[in-house]
């Protein structure tokens, strides 16, 4: 061991070992995602339903329920809301050049819940044609709107000559978060009983409504706000000089730009929509990522995706067991975890005191 | 070639840039000076095509404007006044960005950050976090870095340029030395180099070319020797300059008088 570290030259490259650890996420994904699908109150086993099922055997009703209807949409969501607010996370903190810009932090998670709230409100009022285009995703996509516009806000208001300010962003994404706060408030004031009902199920920040109907419908917008991320890696690392080494350096700022405040939105919006506010994921991961490999984004970003799930996950079953046979809203269980390690950043960029 | 014509820029409502006339060429070194707020920085950042900005600029025949910033990135590097860094990057890996731009990279390519760290004098240090260095050391990081995207292209002959904002402001007389025998080898290889300088001796010492600026417009430009003279330098900076010559190498080097 020591001889192997001697052999290798000292060179500050850290992508084999961010190459090694994202392969050990992967391995830690896939058991946790094992575990996920054997923790529940039902007690069913999921290994011996899977080996029946493929020897042709006859599987039990009940069996197959539990594991296919309820904790395998449980589990993709858990994994695909993970992996997207994580790696919305971390598209925001390369674009805002700051480990604390965070989309529920700075307001675009209240903006995206906005616009899941006006969706299910005032979504009868949309033309029928269109309605009938967007179907299930019209919340998802309001989510994501709503995201977009938040983000584009905060940005235009807390970046000048291509620097941002933390102080203005912290302060505009409360602004934000306020205003998108009481028009929420306001239409589940107008809300019907109806859509009031729908809005409890949507806005308890949990997994607990997971289905493969609320999967399929946000499953889309997640997906492409995090195909986007691996094509803004290289843009990301050169943003983290400055917007004009970045240019300097061949990467087209604007367009980089855009389009990861486009993938921002889509992954934090369809998150939103389909799990309600489960703050810290987006500050925690990427956080963890770079003291462990180093803030480059080619392997930030899949890796982030990857720790995303499994954090998301673990919260999940500790939602699920701590209190069983009722759970706790995994919102509660993700702060907890991450309020902490967010006073911790806070504490060591002492820099943030002459704010 | 790079050259500019009518060169005009406005920062805010102040129209810093007033017409400026500009030539550089490949294997020259050729200096921006002047006093404080005269349009040096402006220039360098126009030149780039960093800031927006009227009349010509064209870089070996092109239309700078037209030359997407990839390509650019291939043919021109820039190191500007100050480089912040917003993640908690190895040396090594801020150097390695230098290469950012590049889609194929040969297989030697792991090593060429840190034969850029050796040309500046910062062998052995692409382990360390760049925040926990020196500001002089820093700003070596990030010439090694801009070094490191021009360095190759210019070794295979073709026409790059590297651009460099004031490149010595932050480090001691031993490594200015260095960091412009540095812009003359590049230069010494064919490729251009056009640096925005404070210290004329160092100017006096490095530049092929000299451009003066004064309030936003061109007082002079030419060779060190035509440039410098007393009666131009002092007129530029608003004070009493003397060029004196001395014995040794012969070049000029430039002397505050007290002021009377």
């Amino acid at each position: 061991m020591v001889a192997l570290s001697m052999a290798e030259a000292p060179s500050g490259d850290r992508s084999a070992r961010a190459r090694a650890l994202t392969v050990l996420l992967a391995g830690i994904l896939a058991v946790m995602a094992l575990i996920s699908l054997h923790v529940g109150a039902a007690g069913v086993r999921p290994l011996p339903v899977l080996a029946d099922w493929l020897s042709g055997r006859e599987v039990g009703l009940r069996d197959r329920v539990v594991l296919l209807d309820i904790r395998l949409p449980r589990l993709l969501t858990a994994v695909l809301v993970g992996a997207a607010l994580a790696v919305a996370g971390a598209l925001m903190q390369g674009l805002f050049r700051n480990p604390l810009a965070d989309p529920g932090i700075v307001g675009v998670g209240a903006g995206a819940g906005l616009g899941a709230v006006t969706a299910i409100v005032l979504g009868a009022l949309l033309p029928a044609g269109l309605a009938g285009v967007l179907g299930l995703h019209l919340v998802p996509v309001a989510a994501f709107l709503g995201g977009w516009a938040s983000t584009l806000i905060l940005y235009r208001v807390s970046t000048r000559g291509g620097r941002t300010s933390v102080a203005t962003m912290l302060l505009a994404g409360i602004a934000l978060g306020a205003l998108a706060g009481a028009a929420t408030g306001l239409l589940i004031y107008i809300a019907d009983d109806a859509q009031l009902r729908d809005l409890t199920f949507w806005g308890l920040g949990s997994l607990a409504g997971a289905s493969w109907a609320k999967l399929a419908a946000a499953a889309p917008v997640i997906l492409a706000g995090l195909l986007a991320a691996p094509v803004l890696a290289r843009a990301l690392n050169g943003l983290a000089l400055g917007e004009a080494a970045a240019l300097h350096l061949g990467v087209p700022v604007q367009r980089a730009k855009r389009l990861a405040i486009l993938s921002v939105a889509a992954t934090t919006g369809a998150a939103v929509a389909i799990s309600g506010g489960i703050g810290f994921i987006g500050i925690v991961v990427p956080h963890l990522l770079r003291l462990a490999m180093g803030p480059d984004h080619r392997y930030l970003l899949p890796a982030a995706a990857l720790l995303g799930a499994a954090l998301l996950l673990g919260a999940d079953m500790i939602a699920r067991v701590v209190v069983a046979p009722a759970e706790l809203p995994i919102g509660i269980v993700t702060a907890i975890l991450g309020g902490p390690v967010f006073l911790w950043i806070l504490l060591r960029r002492r820099g943030l005191v002459d704010l | 070639m790079l050259i500019a014509k009518g060169l005009c820029a406005r920062l805010g409502r102040k129209q810093v840039l007033q017409g400026i006339d500009f030539a550089a060429a490949p294997g020259a070194v050729t200096c921006i000076v002047g006093p404080n707020g005269s349009g040096k920085t402006t220039l360098l950042r126009a030149l780039t095509g960093e800031i927006a900005s009227t009349g010509w600029i064209g870089l070996d025949g092109a239309d700078l404007r037209r030359i997407a910033p990839v390509h650019l990135a291939e043919r021109r590097a820039v190191l500007p006044q100050a480089s912040g860094l917003a993640f908690p990057f190895t040396v090594y890996e801020v150097v390695r960005l230098g290469l950012l731009g590049r889609n194929a990279l040969s297989a030697d390519a792991a090593h060429l950050p840190d034969r850029a760290l050796q040309r500046v004098g910062l062998a052995g240090y692409g382990p360390r976090f760049v925040q926990e260095l020196s500001g002089g050391e820093q700003a070596r990081v990030h010439l090694a870095r801009v070094l490191l995207q021009v360095w190759q292209p210019v070794l295979a002959g073709r026409p790059c340029w590297l651009f460099l904002d004031e490149p010595v402001a932050a480090l001691d007389i031993r490594h200015q030395l260095q960091i412009m025998a540095l812009a003359r080898d590049f230069a010494g290889q064919g490729g251009g180099v056009v640096a925005v300088m404070h210290d004329l001796n160092l100017t006096a010492m490095t530049a092929d070319r000299v451009t003066l600026l004064r309030g936003g417009q061109v007082l002079a430009a030419g060779p060190v020797a035509q440039v410098f003279s007393d009666t131009l330098l002092s007129r530029a900076y608003d004070c009493a300059l003397r060029v004196n010559t001395p014995p040794p190498g012969g070049g000029a080097f430039v002397l505050p008088q007290a002021v009377a």
